[in-house]
């Protein structure tokens, strides 16, 4: 009987490297499918940079005199605006694993012969997928704030992008472990996004601030994913020295510049750790 | 390839102070389509669950095609299709993205992946609405849609927990007839769960479950006749004297049910035109005769006295399902 021979024949492998990476892939594939069905989510997402870029940083530019030693605010900003894009989307990407759990499909996925790992890091893969590609648009506008369209920055930028997005993602994850709720969900991003946002320098340079202000931002595992991607833009800025020093100061560890490679190193870290974190939690709850 | 598709021996699982299965022992043959039922809160779902692997047993070993449900559970989980009781489909997604998402799920081999995608859904009746979200689908085509899940990877044996609940009875039907054609075309074990008494009649062999414990195991033709066949229930105007008049007369012990004299006999038919002449005599006025083919209710009132939807009703708040259940995913 035909069946039968079928039957033997799609009979599942035992474990191993490459039934892990494709329960990773199609994890990816389906944030992918539900973010292409999901416009509305799109454009929602988009409106707040737009509102943070040209609103806020048109205000505040006016009231800093328009342009700094040749430096507009909204060019300061633009990195800035792209890391809360990534933050907003990429929590959001990771908290929705909760709904997953409400509907069922979560353990759907978490019962099938791949290790909780694997399912977890397509999810943080996803999400920082999500993420880069709603920055594409908030890259393709970088001249209305006077960004050059450097091929090299551009790439460089989506990397860094990518992988804040994959840290977030992560959180976010981390943060859903323990949620049975879909309605704390959301409350529960805002409590951590927004602190995370406003103690990261995107909104503001971190020189001259407070000691207490200064300690939170070293501390916040953001800012050292925001200041590379900073750091890339003013490369590539016609600037001297004084004013680079006053919008782009870097990262100060007691009278240590922390360069921009360990910065990167250190995000890599921190997303590695909350991706371990996610899994133990949840190996556990499930 | 002889070992028994489920072999269970001293089963027990604790959930803080309640135990929610008492050391339970089950073998089940490959082929056999096994039924465990009982009310909610019996255990069922507990133990279904340490046969998937999902809930590790507070002591004793669950077997599944040999493989131990503990230490050997990624083997298990490749060997079996899983229908939980609540639905795990992705609504957004097509009924054909959720299979093959399945599939990469499983590692299922590519090049006949979408062929049996094909199949499954021909064999539940999807194949036309493949392409349509999960979340326009009826209660009883997702049900399908999970019972085609299930089956892609073509596992040995197939766990449904209570597959058919919340269902019309129409469609609950449909789905015993598709899970009938699956076994004849699929060669699998089929284990399952259910509260319906008449839903256990489709299993070749049915354990009944109360209270973390199996009070009977068996075909349920043999159960039935270990019930001791008919029942007959009699209404009378002084029930005492009936009782009375049946055991001197006819040498039966009666009981009192639901405002009727019952008494269980072989032949029940047979025994109608025996019962008018002997209580006649004793000046019993019989208002009316019911007689009754045994049914698993009657198994099930005869091994724990007390009917699967009294049960039901009476279970407390600390066997509820849904307390059960939450702790489930707690473990």
């Amino acid at each position: 009987m035909t069946t039968t021979l079928r039957t033997e024949a799609v009979r599942v492998p035992e474990s191993g490297l490459t039934t892990e990476a494709r329960a990773a892939a199609v994890v990816w594939e389906r944030e992918m499918i539900r973010f292409v069905k999901d416009r509305a989510r799109i454009l929602s997402s988009l409106a707040q940079p737009l509102l943070f870029l040209f609103v806020l940083g048109s205000g505040l530019g006016s009231l800093l005199g328009g342009t700094a030693g040749g430096v507009r605010f909204e060019t300061f900003l633009f990195p800035g605006v792209m890391a809360i894009s990534v933050l907003f989307t990429a929590a959001f990407a990771g908290i929705s694993i909760v709904w997953d759990r409400e509907f069922g499909f979560l353990r759907e996925m978490l019962v099938a012969p791949v290790s909780t790992a694997s399912i977890l890091v397509g999810k943080a893969l996803g999400g920082a997928t999500v993420a880069t590609l709603q920055c594409l648009v908030l890259l393709a506008l970088a001249g209305l704030v006077g960004v050059p369209y450097d091929p090299l920055m551009l790439l460089t930028m989506i990397g860094l992008i990518f992988l804040m997005g994959f840290m977030i993602t992560a959180l976010g994850l981390v943060l859903a472990a323990r949620v049975r709720q879909v309605q704390s969900a959301m409350p529960l991003v805002q409590l951590v996004i927004t602190p995370l946002m406003f103690l990261s320098g995107a909104l503001f340079p971190l020189s001259g601030l407070p000691t207490w202000l200064t300690v939170l931002t070293h501390i916040n595992p953001m800012t050292y994913a925001v200041e590379p991607l900073r750091s890339v833009v003013f490369d590539h800025l016609d600037v001297d020295a004084a004013t680079r020093a006053r919008f782009d100061p870097g990262i100060v560890w007691g009278g240590w510049t922390v360069p921009v490679g360990v910065q990167v190193l250190l995000t890599v870290a921190f997303a590695l750790a909350l991706l371990g974190l996610a899994v133990v939690r949840f190996r556990r709850t499930e | 390839m002889d070992s028994p598709a489920v072999a269970v021996r001293g089963l027990v699982k604790r959930y803080g102070d309640v135990e929610a299965v008492r050391g339970i022992d089950l073998e089940v043959a490959r082929g056999e389509t096994f039924g465990f039922l009982g009310p909610n809160g019996a255990g069922k779902s507990t133990t279904i669950n340490i046969l998937c692997t999902l809930v590790e047993p507070t002591a004793g070993e669950a077997r599944v095609v040999g493989l131990d449900a503990v230490r050997d559970r990624a083997a298990v989980r490749r060997r079996i299709g899983l229908v939980f009781q609540d639905p795990t489909l992705d609504a957004p997604m097509s009924g054909e993205q959720n299979l093959r998402f399945h599939q990469e799920l499983y590692g299922v081999d590519r090049r006949h992946a979408a062929a049996r995608r094909e199949e499954v859904l021909r064999t539940v009746g999807l194949w036309e609405r493949r392409a349509d979200p999960v979340a326009t689908y009826s209660g009883g085509m997702r049900r399908r849609l999970e019972i085609a899940r299930g089956l892609l990877h073509s596992p040995q044996v197939l766990f449904l927990d209570e597959p058919t609940i919340g269902l019309d009875p129409q469609t609950r039907s449909s789905i015993w007839a598709y899970l009938a054609e699956l076994h004849r075309s699929e060669e699998i074990t089929v284990f399952v769960t259910t509260h319906y008494m008449d839903e256990a009649e489709h299993c070749d062999r049915i354990a009944i479950m109360n209270e973390g414990r199996i009070v009977a195991l068996d075909t349920p033709d043999a159960l039935k006749a270990q019930v001791g066949a008919d029942r007959v229930a009699i209404t009378t105007d002084d029930d005492e004297a009936a009782l009375r008049a049946l055991r001197t007369e006819l040498g039966l012990e009666g009981a009192v049910r639901e405002g009727a004299v019952t008494v269980n006999v072989p032949d029940g038919a047979g025994f109608v035109p025996r019962l008018f002449d002997r209580l006649g005599g004793h000046g019993v006025a019989i208002r009316s005769v019911t007689v009754t083919r045994p049914s698993l209710d009657d198994v099930f009132l005869a091994h724990t006295g007390t009917t699967i939807r009294d049960a039901e009703a009476g279970a407390g708040p600390s066997m509820h399902p849904m307390a059960l259940r939450s702790r489930t995913a707690h473990r």
